[in-house]
């Protein structure tokens, strides 16, 4: 049945709100982009830019001629992984004791996990916590302790555990295998894009980690680096500090404003480079926790 | 030896040790990350000194609470907090849901797929970034708008002085960031409803918009009530994360960008005082509650598969 006149109109619509929609979207990146690697003077003579109307990566050569950047570069990283890691292991560990109705207690500790997402004890009280009784201040841990078990992730992965057959489970039974055995040889494989999925949630969350440092962190050297992107948006002192000291030159002629852009250039690169397999697991996953609820 | 243990409680507790074992770590972070912040909730009715500590501060009743209360910040800000929250919640739900709508309907292509793509792009980017872009847009001289404006003849605008263009900037950077990524819960319902509705109702010659009007949107119903639901338990939390770092502590911005959240926020790095602070963190931590657990209640009551617990 071929579409009528009224319809090929409605869908052109839909494709024009679409695209316009989409450009709104990408039209920032693109501009920061551009700007990024245009000469400084020009920058600010006339304006941002789509296309650098006079090209340069001095920006770019400042960033990794000073220590700023790559030091907060290295501690992000850090946080991302390790954090990654530490809590996918002890969300999924939580999660499969949760999992299938095996416990007696499994109701009473999945009610205790859910309190914690209803009700908390507020900013003032983690804050006194970290620093007075912890001690956490200015150490790397404090990015990734507080948060380290998210309560709705361990729900989320619980789920995902329970949508695995039983009958798996019971045949695995029969012909002898253990526990540990039943671990490896089926949970593990069959809940490796749920792992993907959630540890995508988590990296995702500690790449983008800038509240720890801002209360908790004096020294420089364990500036995340979203944290530093804070500090530049309002201080245009620190990215000039980098900028002269990377550039070698005088405060004048300091690509600062370039500077900035091309810090967030770095920050969002991992992210954009992982996009296509972000999207797919992130989509998937987003999903199942839609239906799942 | 087992069968000494007369308890069934005790005897799960044994026979399965290793699985109770593997809940361990991630209960007690919980105990010592949620929990023992739970403790600190007593601040609020004390004049805390942090050298005294928790035990040994001055308990002094209800205070906080009345001098938070006679000012009028608790007002703007909750305002500010529900204000904001309501309207991303309806322009998010509508953005979200048309842009599900129209790239259904337009089918899988090369194009509406790359569409689809850009558009759940901004949701990885951080809001410090989001904010960094902002600065771009939004500065006196260089800004890309003004730039613009004063381009075409027009006046430029003062956006980091002047309060009362945020809310709809706020309310515009949210879609930007949210509404294509939440077109995706969207999209997977609409795949979910029987395609031979839409065959029989082309059939009987509906056109394209009386299928959406007739069929995806009625079929979507309990979906949107049952998001638009959850989405109500939350509003009483800040968007602190987004709000600072598109605005952070600029003052003359604060009547209207200053939330429970940020107010919260400021108050711990600028020395106010901390039991006032906590009364007004409490205050939001039981309206919160009371929201979520009421909107989880009747989000079960419509649908008894969608509480999450």
């Amino acid at each position: 049945m071929k579409d009528s006149r009224f319809d090929k109109t409605l869908k052109a619509i839909f494709y024009l709100f679409a695209a316009v929609f989409a450009i709104v979207c990408l039209y920032p990146f693109l501009l920061v982009v551009g700007s990024s690697f245009t000469d400084e003077t020009t920058l600010l003579q006339d304006g941002y830019n789509l296309l650098p109307k006079a090209f340069s990566a001095a920006a770019y050569q400042a960033i990794f001629a000073t220590r700023t950047i790559p030091d907060a570069y290295l501690v992000t990283l850090f946080v991302t992984v390790v954090g990654t890691g530490l809590s996918l292991l002890a969300t999924s560990m939580a999660a499969y004791a949760l999992s299938g109705r095996r416990l007696r207690y499994a109701s009473h500790i999945a009610l205790f996990f859910y309190f914690t997402m209803l009700f908390s004890g507020g900013m003032v009280s983690s804050y006194i916590l970290t620093t007075k009784y912890l001690g956490l201040q200015n150490s790397i841990w404090v990015y990734i302790l507080p948060v380290l078990v998210s309560p709705w992730n361990m729900f989320l992965m619980r789920n995902f555990f329970n949508d695995i057959p039983k009958e798996l489970f019971e045949s695995a039974k029969l012909e002898g295998a253990g526990e540990a055995r039943i671990l490896r040889s089926i949970v593990i494989p069959l809940s490796l894009p749920a792992m993907a999925t959630i540890g995508l949630f988590y990296a995702l969350g500690y790449w983008s980690s800038w509240q720890p440092a801002m209360l908790y962190i004096d020294n420089p050297q364990l500036f995340s680096l979203q944290y530093i992107i804070m500090q530049i948006i309002r201080n245009v002192d620190m990215a000039q500090s980098i900028a002269v000291a990377g550039s070698q030159t005088a405060m004048s002629t300091a690509p600062a404003y370039t500077v900035r852009l091309a810090t967030a250039m770095v920050t969002i690169g991992p992210i954009v480079f992982l996009y296509p397999f972000l999207q797919r697991y992130f989509v998937g996953g987003l999903k199942v926790g839609a239906i799942k609820g | 030896m087992r069968a000494a243990i007369k308890s069934k409680g005790l005897r799960d507790l044994v026979y399965n040790r290793y699985l109770y074992l593997l809940a361990l770590p991630a209960v007690l972070f919980s105990i010592v990350f949620a929990y023992l912040p739970m403790i600190g909730v007593v601040i609020a009715f004390q004049d805390f000194n942090p050298i005294k500590g928790l035990w040994d501060s001055e308990w002094i009743g209800l205070k906080n609470f009345e001098f938070f209360f006679r000012g009028q910040d608790w007002l703007i800000i909750t305002y500010n907090t529900v204000l904001y929250n309501l309207m991303f919640i309806a322009t998010g739900t509508l953005m979200s849901l048309t842009l599900a709508i129209m790239l259904t309907e337009l089918g899988k292509n090369a194009i509406v797929r790359t569409m689809q793509s850009i558009m759940i792009l901004p949701n990885f980017i951080s809001w410090p970034i989001v904010g960094l872009f902002s600065v771009t847009f939004f500065t006196a001289d260089t800004g890309v708008i003004n730039h613009f404006l004063s381009s075409i003849g027009a006046g430029t605008i003062d956006f980091y002085t002047n309060a009362d263009v945020w809310p709809p900037i706020l309310v515009l950077m949210n879609l930007w960031k949210t509404a294509g990524f939440g077109a995706i819960v969207y999209m997977a319902a609409i795949v979910g409803i029987d395609k031979e509705m839409y065959e029989a109702a082309r059939i009987d010659g509906a056109s394209r918009l009386q299928s959406i009007f007739r069929i995806t949107l009625p079929m979507l119903k309990s979906t949107i009530v049952m998001l638009f639901l959850l989405s109500l338990g939350g509003i009483f939390g800040g968007n602190l994360d987004m709000i600072f770092s598109l605005v952070g502590d600029n003052s003359f911005l604060a009547s209207r960008t200053d939330t429970i959240d940020t107010y919260v926020f400021r108050a711990l790095r600028t020395s106010g005082s901390l039991g006032m602070t906590q009364a007004i963190s409490l205050y939001q931590s039981i309206v919160g509650f009371i929201l979520v657990v009421a909107a989880n209640k009747i989000a079960g009551k419509l649908d008894k598969d969608s509480a999450l617990f």
